[in-house]
């Protein structure tokens, strides 16, 4: 049992902290310039497809550098040809360019790449087991993930919060007007950030690629989470991101992890149902099935309950 | 009010006749999905276009619509129901409703981005709980049924694709009055103010939130019966007609045709639906040209392809629409050549084999002389085409300012700036 528990943390923990690189971007740009970027996810594979592309010619840690930058310069042409354009549109075309943003970049990664997963791998260096606790072995590779996320996140709230940068950032979120008064370029500013949250992103796919697999599905499977995630946290929140990426990693493996379910429910309650109940479906389910719905099953809840998320500040 | 009556019984007539020009059984296949495909459309712009709600998450309706209606088929193949299929839309349409009354009583307290949020989770909510509840969904394999069982209707019992086109023309028809009405009734009229401006519509004393839900609600409805009419066409539904991906496909539907037209959501499903099926047949790419079609249409047609049209309107009141007509041939010409190279790179590049013919010219997708040909081409029909342009914003000012006989130009004009 607590080795179960053990191994599901730290795994509930790679995947909080993957899905927090994406989510601060995201976050950070929607704080930004007001647009919930549906694209976002699509950086993170484009991370995932360049970094493989890369480590052709020049093995895994070159590609670890170049491929962010690439994403992130990928980002901020999207932000300065496309975005700003559509901007005088209103939210609603925002919001559906980068809809359809998504939608293309999956179909180019299609075209460049074909249809079929890469065979994109962990560099041979960290491909050992860390420690084995209770017989199981935990890879170098997860650690590393452990490692980056970590200090990204580090990385981030120092540039944030400490330097000039951040602190004009900060303020171009809440006064650009004031901010350009000043000398600032803040339509610069807007692409900066976009290109780096891009960037982050496409960094999160660079060391996720070898362990989720690189796909063309791989975009959608983690897109609407990390939706959820900026949600929930309370939109423009980095630290609801990061609390609720935590949650939902460690939500999310614990239920895969577990083996109960509606029957061992039923069974404590006492109750039993015939086979061919009419619900019969629903009394058999357990956790591990329905762990990629709850991710969803917290949004709609924290939407009804709390619209402006668990850190979130009230809406105007 | 004539006026209005006349396009109605055109579209009817339209609607009679078409099957009888085009009568091959692939055509009639298209034009049910368009009819199936504008029914849904249109009941999404009752949320979007209408109501200013964004969703991501309305195939919902639609396709928990059509489950309902194949298990109406099933019910009515085992004799435990009896009624005409020509009812089964109405069964997809009242489940939609009541799913849509059910999600929209939480989910439209707010519009924008809570909405459609929401949306977007409840979306992803069914279409991952379809795979789980096996007894109703099928999961991954779906559901199916059998349309012929039910009691013949006049002595159709709709095994034949024409009798069920004429079936779906005739509730497309019927869903179409019935949601262009509801635009004009008040719940329709203040559903756009709601859009514009919630809290001036509260401060007159409506409910935004109700509004909306009405909004929803109806949209519900229509997808449903959307729904219903796909499950009486195709006889199967599985979790693929309401997941994600048919939901952001009815958005591109109604986008690319206008959202803030009535006709707009027609244009866009009968276009997507044309590309959907004629442009599959010659090129596995078409998804990417449907991307870039997308895309493009946002940055630079917000209106739509109806709303492009709608441009002309101004130049056509002022009687200058032929002063377009020289500029619009000089700049769709190379506009042209420039788009078929684009075409014929991207095809090319994908080609197998050693030989790759297009548009009658043999290519050689190996060769270097080949690939500089169409970079020439292209290069220097872009070339001509950036000439083009200034003539064409020229051209295009002139036609929208008014010059001669000014008064009864800014009559006609009067309102439209």
């Amino acid at each position: 049992m607590i080795e179960v528990l053990i191994f599901a943390t730290l795994n509930g923990l790679v995947t909080g902290l993957l899905l927090f690189m994406l989510a601060s971007g995201l976050t950070l740009i929607f704080s930004m310039m007001g647009v919930l970027n549906f694209a976002h996810a699509s950086f993170y594979m484009l991370g995932a497809y360049f970094a493989y592309s890369i480590s052709l010619y020049t093995g895994f840690w070159p590609a670890l550098i170049i491929a962010p930058i690439l994403v992130g310069l990928v980002g901020a042409l999207v932000e300065r040809y496309g975005l700003r354009r559509v901007h005088k549109s209103g939210h609603v075309a925002e919001l559906i360019f980068t809809f359809g943003l998504a939608f293309l970049i999956e179909e180019a990664v299609q075209f460049f790449w074909g249809r079929s997963t890469m065979n994109y791998r962990s560099p041979d260096i960290l491909n050992f087991p860390l420690f084995t606790l209770f017989g199981q072995n935990f890879p170098a590779y997860k650690a590393f993930m452990i490692f980056i996320s970590v200090s990204i996140f580090i990385g981030l709230y120092y540039v944030l919060t400490r330097t000039r940068i951040g602190i004009i950032i900060q303020a171009a979120i809440t006064h650009p007007n004031t901010v350009a008064n000043l000398g600032h370029n803040v339509p610069f500013i807007f692409m900066a950030v976009f290109g780096a949250g891009s960037g982050l992103a496409g960094l999160a796919g660079v060391i996720a690629g070898p362990v989720l697999t690189t796909f063309p599905g791989m975009a959608v499977v983690l897109g609407s989470i990390v939706f959820v995630i900026v949600v929930i946290g309370g939109l423009g929140s980095l630290g609801g991101a990061l609390v609720a990426s935590l949650l939902i990693g460690l939500l999310q493996s614990y239920a895969i992890a577990s083996n109960l379910g509606m029957p061992d429910l039923l069974n404590l309650l006492g109750v039993s149902f015939a086979s061919d109940h009419p619900l019969n479906d629903i009394w058999r389910l357990t956790l591990p099935q329905i762990a990629p719905i709850l991710p969803f099953l917290l949004l709609v809840l924290v939407l009804i309950f709390r619209p402006s998320g668990l850190f979130g500040k009230r809406e105007s | 009010m004539l006026r209005k009556s006349i396009v109605w019984i055109v579209f009817a007539i339209v609607l009679l006749v078409l099957p009888q020009i085009f009568t091959s059984i692939f055509s009639i296949s298209i034009f049910t999905q368009m009819t199936i495909a504008i029914v849904f459309a249109l009941s999404y712009n009752m949320l979007l276009g209408q109501g200013g709600m964004l969703s991501f998450g309305h195939a919902v309706y639609f396709g928990l619509g059509g489950f309902l209606a194949v298990h109406a088929l099933m019910m009515i193949e085992n004799e435990e129901m009896m009624f005409s299929v020509t009812l089964i839309p109405l069964v997809g349409g009242l489940f939609g409703l009541i799913a849509a009354l059910f999600i929209g009583s939480f989910s439209t307290h707010k519009a924008g981005t809570v909405f459609a949020m929401i949306s977007l989770g409840m979306g992803e909510l069914i279409a991952a709980s379809s795979l789980i509840l096996v007894s109703f969904f099928g999961g991954e394999a779906g559901v199916s049924g059998d349309r012929t069982y039910g009691p013949p209707f006049f002595g159709y019992d709709f095994a034949q694709g024409i009798e069920v086109y004429y079936l779906a023309a005739a509730w497309m028809f019927v869903a179409t009055l019935c949601m262009y009405l509801f635009t004009q009734t008040p719940a329709g009229r203040m559903a756009n103010a709601v859009r514009d401006n919630p809290e001036r519509a509260e401060f007159i004393g409506y409910s935004a939130r109700r509004v909306r839900f009405i909004s929803f609600a109806m949209a519900g409805f229509f997808a449903g019966i959307a729904g219903g009419l796909f499950a009486v066409n195709y006889e199967i539904l599985t979790e693929e007609n309401l997941n994600a991906a048919s939901s952001g496909r009815v958005l591109l539907m109604a986008y690319i045709g206008g959202l803030g037209f009535f006709i707009g959501p027609i244009v866009g499903a009968i276009v997507l639906t044309l590309i959907n099926s004629l442009l599959s047949n010659y090129t596995t790419l078409w998804m990417l040209y449907l991307g870039i079609l997308f895309v493009l249409t946002v940055m630079f047609l917000p209106r739509g392809l109806t709303g492009f049209l709608m441009m002309h309107r101004v130049p056509w009141h002022l009687g200058k629409l032929r002063l377009l007509a020289v500029p619009y041939t000089l700049t769709s010409m190379p506009g042209a050549v420039f788009l078929l190279g684009l075409v014929a790179m991207i095809e090319m590049s994908h080609a197998s084999g050693s030989e790759f013919v297009y548009l009658g010219i043999a290519l050689n997708p190996d060769g270097y002389g080949s690939w500089a040909f169409l970079l020439a081409v292209t290069g220097v029909a872009f070339y001509v085409l950036r000439l083009t342009l200034p003539r064409l914003r020229d051209a295009w000012s002139e036609a929208n300012t008014i010059t001669r006989k000014p008064d009864h130009a800014a009559k006609e004009s009067g309102g439209q700036s």
